[in-house]
C-alpha cells in the first residue's frame, strides 16, 4: 500500500525529470521526419502521417482488439516466464552444484535465435494462442533465471549469521534479508524481460497468428500500406514505453530506495 | 533457577579441514562480568566467538549457555542496507513480535541516547557515515535488552575518539544492568581499560596462554592505570611470543604478576613451561 502511495507521490517529480527523454524523443522524430521528406512518402511516411493513420485506427475501434489479442498474449507468456524463470532461478542460485550445471543451459537457451523456437512452437501448437506465448515464454525465461540465480548467489552470509544471531524467525528471514535482496536482482531482469516479451510477440504473430499487432503488421504489408505499418510500430513501443516508464521504472527506484545516494 | 546464567566453555577445539585453529580452550563469563580475549590476528578469536554465537557447529568440547537473550556485535556494522537505521535498531524487537509502534519508541530512544541525530534515524545505512553505522549496530544489540554481549572487535574500523566514546556508552550501559560481556579485540589497552579478566590468545594452534584478572573497577581505571597495567602484561614472556614480539630478558612471567590492582596468572601450557623455567 505505501508501495503505491509512494509511487503516485514521487510521480510529478519523476515525470518532470522526464523532460530530457522526451527531448530526445523528440529528436528522434525529428530525424524520422528528416528521412521521409529525404526518401519520399512511399518509403518511409512522416511521424504525423503514422500517427494519424494511428489515431484512425484507435478512433474506428480496428487497433483495440488486436493490441488487447498482442498484450494478452505477451503478458501470459512473459508472466509464466516470471514466475517459472524467478523461481527455477533461486533454487538454482542456492545449490552452487545446480548454478553450475544450469549456465550452459541457460547459454544455450540465450543462444538459439526466437525465430527458431517459433518454427517449432509452430509445428507443436498450430495457429493459436499457443505458439506466441510459448516463444514468448522461451525467449523470456533465460534472462529471469539468470536474474534470479545471481540474485540468490550474492546472498550476503554474514547478514545471515546476523539474522540467526537476532533470532529471526523463518518468515522474517525470507522478508526482511533474503527477498530485498532478490529482488534487487530480479526486478531488472524482469523489466529487460518484459521488453524482450513485446518484441517476441509482434514477431510470433506476424508469422504465426490471424489477429494481434503481428498479423495486422502483415497485413499493412502486403497492401504495402508503410503508414500503417508505422502506425501499429508506433503503438507497439508506445505501450512499452508507457509501462516501462510509467510503471516499472518509478517502481523499481521506490523498491530500490536503499540504494541510491541522495 | 537461582543460579545466576553463565557462559562456561570446557575443552573446545576446532578445525577447518585439516588445519587445528582452536585447541583446549577453557573459559567462563558470569553474568555481570567483562571478559576480553587478545591475540594476534588469525589466532582464532573470531572461531571462538562464533562457536559461542552459536553460529559455528561445535565438534570438539563442551559449551553451555544459559543466558537467555545473547546480542552479538560484528567486526562489521552487518546492518541490512534497505532498511532504515530506526528498522535496523528494532530488527531484534520485530523478530520478537514487539508491535511496531512500541519498538519505534524503543530503538528511537536507544538511539538518541547512543549519539544518533533524529534525522539520522530515518536515513539509510549507506547515508550513514562508519561510526554512525557502528552506533547503529550498537544500538540493535542493545535493544533486545541482552544478557549476554558477545563483542568481535566491532569498533576496530573506528578512530581512537569514536572508539572511546562508543566503549564509554557501552561501559555506561554495563553499569545501569548487569550483562555479562565475551569481547575480542586485538588491543591489549582495551582489554585493560575494559574488562575484569583478560585471556590472552596464543595462535597455531589457538589457546589461551594468560588470564589476567584486574579487580580494579573498570569506572576508576584512569589512563596511568591502563598504560602500567597494560605494560605489564606486555612484558610478560607468552604474551610477547603470543604476539610475535622479541623476548625481554631482564622480566619474567612470576613477577609481572605481582604488582597491584591485577593478577596474571600463568595457565598449564606444557609446551612452553620448561623454556620459561629455564629463562627466569
Amino acid at each position: 500500500m505505501t508501495l503505491v502511495r509512494n509511487w503516485l507521490a514521487s510521480l510529478p517529480a519523476y515525470l518532470w525529470s522526464g523532460w530530457g527523454a522526451i527531448a530526445s524523443l523528440l529528436l528522434f522524430l525529428a530525424a524520422w521526419e528528416w528521412a521521409s521528406v529525404h526518401y519520399g512518402a512511399l518509403i518511409l511516411p512522416d511521424p504525423r502521417t503514422a500517427f494519424a493513420t494511428l489515431a484512425g485506427l484507435l478512433a474506428d475501434g480496428s487497433a483495440g482488439p488486436e493490441l488487447a489479442a498482442t498484450a494478452r498474449r505477451a503478458l501470459t507468456g512473459f508472466g509464466l516466464a516470471l514466475v517459472a524463470g524467478s523461481l527455477l532461478g533461486l533454487a538454482a542460485g542456492v545449490s552452487m552444484t545446480a548454478s553450475m550445471m544450469s549456465r550452459p543451459i541457460v547459454t544455450v537457451l540465450i543462444g538459439t535465435p526466437p525465430i527458431a523456437w517459433l518454427v517449432l512452437a509452430l509445428l507443436w501448437f498450430g495457429a493459436g494462442d499457443g505458439t506466441p506465448v510459448f516463444t514468448v515464454f522461451v525467449a523470456c525465461l533465460p534472462v529471469v533465471f539468470v536474474g534470479a540465480m545471481q540474485g540468490a548467489r550474492t546472498l550476503d552470509g554474514q547478514l545471515r549469521d546476523m539474522a540467526r544471531v537476532f533470532r529471526l524467525p523463518p518468515w522474517m528471514r525470507f522478508t526482511d534479508v533474503v527477498l530485498p535482496h532478490v529482488v534487487s536482482y530480479l526486478f531488472p531482469a524482469w523489466i529487460t524481460a518484459l521488453g524482450i516479451s513485446w518484441k517476441v510477440v509482434v514477431m510470433a504473430e506476424l508469422l504465426a497468428s490471424s489477429d494481434g499487432v503481428g498479423a495486422a503488421l502483415a497485413v499493412s504489408r502486403s497492401h504495402l500500406d508503410t503508414a500503417a505499418t508505422l502506425a501499429w510500430i508506433s503503438a507497439v513501443v508506445g505501450l512499452l514505453l508507457a509501462v516501462e516508464y510509467l510503471l516499472l521504472e518509478p517502481l523499481k527506484r521506490e523498491v530500490e530506495r536503499w540504494r541510491v545516494a541522495t | 533457577m537461582n543460579t545466576p546464567p553463565r557462559l562456561s566453555v570446557r575443552g573446545v577445539g576446532h578445525a577447518f579441514a585439516l588445519h587445528t585453529v582452536l585447541e583446549n580452550v577453557d573459559l567462563d563469563v558470569a553474568t555481570g562480568e567483562v571478559v576480553a580475549l587478545v591475540g594476534p590476528s588469525g589466532c582464532g578469536k573470531t572461531t571462538l566467538l562464533h562457536l559461542c554465537a552459536g553460529l559455528t557447529t561445535l565438534r570438539t568440547g563442551r559449551i553451555d549457555n544459559d543466558f537467555a537473550r545473547p546480542a552479538c556485535m560484528f567486526q562489521q556494522p552487518r546492518l541490512l542496507p534497505w532498511k532504515s537505521a530506526l528498522d535496523n535498531i528494532s530488527l531484534g524487537l520485530k523478530a520478537a513480535g514487539m508491535p511496531r509502534a512500541e519498538r519505534d519508541r524503543r530503538a528511537r530512544s536507544l538511539g538518541l541516547q547512543l549519539g544518533l541525530a533524529h534525522d539520522d534515524l530515518d536515513k539509510f545505512p549507506h547515508q550513514l557515515s562508519g561510526g554512525m553505522q557502528s552506533r547503529v549496530a550498537l544500538a540493535r544489540a542493545l535493544a533486545i535488552d541482552p544478557d549476554l554481549l558477545l563483542l568481535d572487535e566491532p569498533f576496530s574500523a573506528l578512530d581512537i575518539g569514536l572508539k572511546t566514546e562508543l566503549y564509554a556508552l557501552l561501559l555506561r550501559h554495563l553499569e545501569a544492568r548487569s550483562l555479562g560481556v565475551l569481547m575480542i579485540t586485538h588491543d591489549l589497552m582495551e582489554a585493560v581499560r575494559l574488562s575484569d579478566t583478560v585471556l590472552v590468545m596464543a595462535p597455531t594452534p589457538g589457546r589461551i596462554v594468560r588470564r589476567m584478572h584486574i579487580a580494579h573497577p573498570a569506572a576508576q581505571r584512569d589512563d596511568a592505570f591502563v598504560y602500567s597495567t597494560t605494560a605489564r602484561l606486555l612484558q610478560d614472556a607468552a604474551v610477547r611470543e603470543s604476539f610475535g614480539l622479541a623476548a625481554v630478558e631482564a622480566t619474567c612471567s612470576r613477577d609481572a604478576g605481582t604488582a597491584v590492582g591485577a593478577e596474571i596468572i600463568a595457565l598449564d601450557d606444557p609446551a612452553r613451561t620448561p623454556r620459561r623455567s629455564h629463562r627466569c
